[in-house]
């Protein structure tokens, strides 16, 4: 009987476990197969909500429901922790002592915050006027605070990339803009977003289309700050090259890293401890029977559901391939979109891979759209509120959502100009970092 | 697509983005590095700086992605204090660029 183990019941987890079964209902059904999933929550938490949940818009009930209840009865569901993966006996080690063999691995484990990786960010201050929002629990400390506080100076800053979902410290600026002008202290707060990038939109499509949004909705930048510590009683946000940004309230996006016992895994990950896989076929460096999907692996390609949402078509092919015996032809090509939230009842939507910046037009169907891409539109507010059912019915189950492809297309879009092929001329002008205000 | 073009650099033609990043590594080479190196105000490229420029190509073109400051100051061999020193105000930045990968960027 050939085992397929799944660690983590996340996304991308969920994702497999549905379609590995729904794949091999019939191997399962004879055992000439079986699929058992491992992780050590009970539950199964919507992260896209956690970045409205600080503004009350959504209540921890609206989030969270039962990991067996987003699962497949025919996965063998365990609640572990796990201890490290033995890749050369081919078995999975739990907290417990208990080994699992497995003839396939797939990693769908995700990313935790590390917020004691930065100095002085879990020290004196941290949950009274420092905070993060990529917990359940930290984001309903700041919906606490949020709602009491009488202004000041709010400082949003990604200490280091990679992150999940890059652009939710982008929208939770615009949201807190919106936010308090509802509560009728805008003019108290002063919003700062500082990011270790050299601009708030790096792809060149986004910075025309969006950088009026931060005039526009009052938002500070200073760019090129790599965050080394935090004074929270005096509220100074110190980079490695020693500037400051003061604060009264800070949200930090604080270091990402992959799970714990990645570490104990020799080869598997990298430094941060995300899966090494080959950024095409989603399998893994250290062995072939090893593969990884979503926020956990090392790819070049934002750590976002929707990218977890099409490597798992990928993935699920490629694992019969290999099953098969046969050579993994399926390529995933670093499709992601996502619904930003600008505030005001309003959100855009992107759409992109690793060849294609995000472009303007219509998706998916060109002319007729109905969301515009790269543009604010009520329409796509509606499409990312609505995205909470389309997850828990369509995207979590493994099924296909109308209006997409896995590869990512181009129909509706607006390309950019082609440059036509100029003769190699002068250098273009550098650009040097912004100074802290 | 970002838009590209072709430069002259140290006597050969690569391609680079609107900023100057080379976008295909493999038409590097170290004249290159030290011609950029020079354009952004670094005279001389000193053995330190090298070790920064082959890590930074090592784990791009292991990875796809340039490295963050983090994992240069934990995995180059350079501490993070040093590396401004080497590379000023932006070091993941100007390290890429020396190196002849594309710009770290964020999604959007």
């Amino acid at each position: 009987m050939k085992h397929i183990v799944i660690l983590g019941a996340g996304t991308a987890g969920t994702i497999m476990a549905n379609r590995l079964c729904r794949r091999y209902r019939n191997e399962i059904k004879c055992e000439a197969l079986r699929i058992t999933i491992v992780d050590q929550e009970r539950n199964h938490l919507y992260r896209p909500g956690l970045l409205f949940l600080p503004f009350g818009i959504y209540q921890p009930t609206d989030l969270v429901r039962r990991q067996v209840d987003c699962l497949p009865k025919q996965v063998n569901r365990i609640e572990s922790g796990i201890e490290r993966v033995s890749s050369a006996t081919n078995e999975v080690v739990l907290s417990d002592g208990r080994k699992l063999s497995y003839d396939v691995l797939i990693i769908a484990t995700g990313t935790q915050v590390a917020p004691d990786e930065t100095d002085g960010l879990t020290g004196a201050g941290w949950g009274e006027r420092m905070f993060e929002f990529y917990t359940l629990d930290g984001a309903v400390a700041l919906a606490d605070v949020l709602e009491r506080w009488e202004g000041g100076r709010l400082v949003i800053n990604i200490v280091d990339m990679p992150i999940t979902c890059p652009v939710a410290p982008l929208e939770f600026a615009f949201l807190a803009d919106w936010y308090f002008t509802e509560r009728g202290i805008r003019d108290k707060v002063d919003i700062t977003y500082v990011t270790p990038l050299d601009s708030a939109f790096t792809k060149e499509t986004c910075a025309k289309a969006l950088t009026h949004l931060l005039t526009e909705k009052g938002v500070r930048l200073v760019t090129d700050f790599n965050a080394g510590s935090v004074d929270g009683p005096n509220g100074r946000l110190v980079s490695w090259d020693d500037r400051v940004v003061g604060f009264d309230l800070l949200v930090s996006v604080p270091l990402h890293m992959g799970a714990e016992f990645i570490r104990h895994t020799p080869g598997l990950g990298d430094d941060q401890r995300f899966v090494m896989v080959d950024q095409r076929t989603l399998q893994a460096r250290l062995k072939p029977n090893i593969f990884g999907i979503g926020d956990a692996i090392d790819v070049p390609v934002s750590k976002a559901g929707s990218a977890a949402h099409f490597e798992a078509e990928i993935l699920e092919h490629n694992i019969g391939r290999y099953l098969d015996d046969s050579p993994l032809e399926h390529r995933f090509d670093g499709h992601v979109n996502c619904f930003i939230e600008t505030g005001f009842k309003k959100a855009l939507l992107i759409d992109f891979n690793y060849n294609v910046e995000p472009l303007p037009g219509k998706f998916p169907l060109s002319g007729i759209g109905p969301f515009p891409l790269l543009e604010e539109s009520r329409l796509n507010h509606a499409g990312k509120l609505l995205f909470r059912w389309i997850y828990w019915y369509l995207l979590l189950p493994g099924r296909h959502i109308p209006g997409t492809s896995t590869h990512m297309s181009m129909r509706g879009k607006r390309p950019l100009p082609r440059t036509p092929d100029t003769p190699a001329g002068p250098r273009p002008r550098q650009h040097l970092p912004t100074q802290v205000a | 697509m970002t838009a590209l073009s072709q430069i002259s650099i140290a006597g050969k033609t690569v391609d680079v983005d609107g900023e100057g990043y080379m976008q295909r590594p493999e038409q590097w080479d170290r004249s290159i590095a030290q011609e950029m190196a020079e354009e952004v105000g670094i005279e001389e490229l000193t053995p330190r700086h090298w070790q920064v420029v082959e890590f930074m190509r090592k784990r791009f073109l292991e990875a796809g992605s340039a490295p963050s400051i983090r994992a240069l100051g934990k995995e180059s061999g350079v501490p993070i204090k040093e590396l401004y020193l080497l590379f000023p105000k932006a070091p993941a930045k100007l390290a890429a660029r020396i190196a002849g990968i594309p710009k770290p960027r964020g999604c959007i």
